[in-house]
């Protein structure tokens, strides 16, 4: 059952609608609701691999849906720690709990400043809004 | 200016049900209410109906009617009388395919043709070029909606009697009459509705009453494509000719129709590729335009709701055609596995 229309307030965004829950020196990153809605139920996760670096605003895998394939975007540059390997083999947990379950990576943050220019969830529903 | 979409009879039916429309083919029509795969699922398991008046009508009629019909057509519409319906292509001179449709023989010498809502003109176009006196070509489609009803208990649903496939009649579902006929593009059993365009409305909510569930363009595109259908304008267009597309069953070559010589010439030296159906051995989803290694293209590609994988047609050199050849697919510059299976990808067990 896909998920209700949902924006977190203890979360950090992105706006090419990802988001960021900042744990310490670690980030946990996914796609937001609005994102997955727009893509329909996900078929597809291509991950990073564990041990990879990501850059702030460079792609870092794809999700794709029936119709699409998207790049998933980085809100934080990092390493690799962990992929959800869940949504590996179940990509459709996206749109049941985009928050939750349906997570896509962990990351050690290489420079935690970053996380000053990312959205808060009024300034993300005003993207939403504005999308 | 923007492109005015054409709406059919339904459209506010889509909207209210929460349909998200997309432009297709030069109609706003619905993608997915609410979503692909249990759409699919439910055509696989039950019944769905989809909303297909973006197809284009037909007739023909007229003394030479048969003789214009049998000379631009690729099947012989001798193997069939009134009352039956014959998958068929419209061919070039070239003996590429300028559309795929479906033939229905109304009376001896008057035929319905249903054809592919965007090819609609090209087909109108070339039939009148090719018309001859004693023939006379109409297109009726703004007359008619269409509904596809589709799926192993969508006959019981519906209250028809059990028929053949490719045959139709006259008939009514609650009280709406339509022409039922024995046709659809999903690998089910099921029927169209062909119905009076100020009826549609009536017969859609007839048959949601009856327990089908509204099906999207998504999920025709997914059952087609386990059935291993081709879709023109991407597996056949008038650049293919129906040999390598694997479509010789409905070529009858020891008739005269356009492109039937050169038809005859490709399959006596045979053709250099074919068009396969293929399923992906690793997490993947093929899409149209990607490479497969070796010389070919994939045609159509989807996920598969039913086995879980991606699948998808394409041309292949002809010698990599047989089932079970291992193909590789160029997925956004990652080489993934596929092989080369039977038609049809996905098929029911009974």
């Amino acid at each position: 059952m896909a998920a209700s229309e949902t924006y977190p307030d203890d979360l950090k965004y992105h706006k090419e609608h990802d988001w960021a829950r900042i744990e310490g020196d670690e980030a946990v990153l996914g796609i937001t609701w609005f994102a997955q809605d727009a893509l329909g139920e996900l078929v597809h996760y291509e991950p990073p691999n564990e041990g990879d670096t990501i850059a702030k605003d460079s792609a870092y895998g794809e999700v794709e849906s029936v119709k699409a394939v998207s790049d998933v975007i980085a809100p934080l540059s990092g390493e690799v720690l962990e992929v959800n390997a869940k949504v590996v083999e179940e990509p459709e947990t996206v749109n049941d709990d985009p928050y939750g379950e349906g997570w896509l990576i962990r990351i050690r943050l290489s420079d935690s400043s970053e996380t000053d220019s990312l959205l808060d969830v009024d300034a993300y529903k005003q993207v939403v809004a504005e999308s | 200016m923007a492109q005015m979409l054409l709406k059919t009879p339904l459209h506010d039916r889509h909207v209210a049900l929460g349909a998200r429309m997309v432009p297709f083919a030069g109609w706003e029509m619905p993608v997915q209410y609410e979503g692909v795969s249990s759409e699919h699922r439910a055509v696989r398991a039950d019944c769905g109906v989809f909303d297909v008046s973006h197809m284009g009508e037909f007739e023909v009629e007229g003394p030479r009617a048969t003789e214009l019909l049998q000379s631009t057509l690729s099947n012989d519409l001798d193997k069939i009388g009134p009352g039956e319906a014959q998958y068929t292509l419209l061919t070039n001179d070239r003996g590429g395919i300028i559309d795929d449709l479906i033939v229905y023989r109304l009376e001896e010498l008057r035929y319905l043709l249903i054809v592919n809502a965007a090819n609609r003109e090209a087909d109108l176009n070339w039939l009148r070029e090719q018309e001859i006196r004693g023939s006379d070509v109409r297109d009726v489609s703004d007359e008619y909606a269409l509904l596809a009803v589709q799926g192993p208990r969508a006959i019981e649903r519906l209250g028809l009697p059990e028929a053949r496939q490719f045959t139709f009649a006259e008939g009514e579902i609650d009280g709406v009459q339509c022409m039922v006929n024995r046709t659809g593009y999903t690998g089910e059993a099921g029927c169209e509705l062909l119905v009076m365009a100020e009826d549609a409305g009536d017969l859609w909510d007839r048959v949601l009453e009856r327990g089908a569930v509204p099906c999207g363009l998504g999920a025709r595109d997914t059952l087609r494509l386990e059935a291993s259908l081709p879709l023109h304008g991407n597996d056949i267009t008038p650049n293919t000719d129906a040999i390598s597309a694997g479509l010789a069953w409905c070529c009858a070559l020891d008739k005269d129709f356009t492109g039937a010589g050169e038809l005859r010439e490709i399959k006596a030296r045979g053709p250099e590729r074919k068009l396969v159906s293929f399923v992906l051995e690793e997490k993947a989803v093929p899409r149209q335009g990607m490479a497969i290694e070796g010389g070919g293209e994939v045609t159509s590609g989807t996920h598969s709701p039913m086995l879980d994988r991606g699948i998808g047609m394409g041309y292949v050199p002809a010698d990599s055609a047989t089932p079970g050849t291992e193909l590789a697919i160029d997925v956004r510059g990652k080489s993934r596995r596929a092989r080369v299976v039977k038609r049809p990808i996905y098929k029911r067990e009974e």
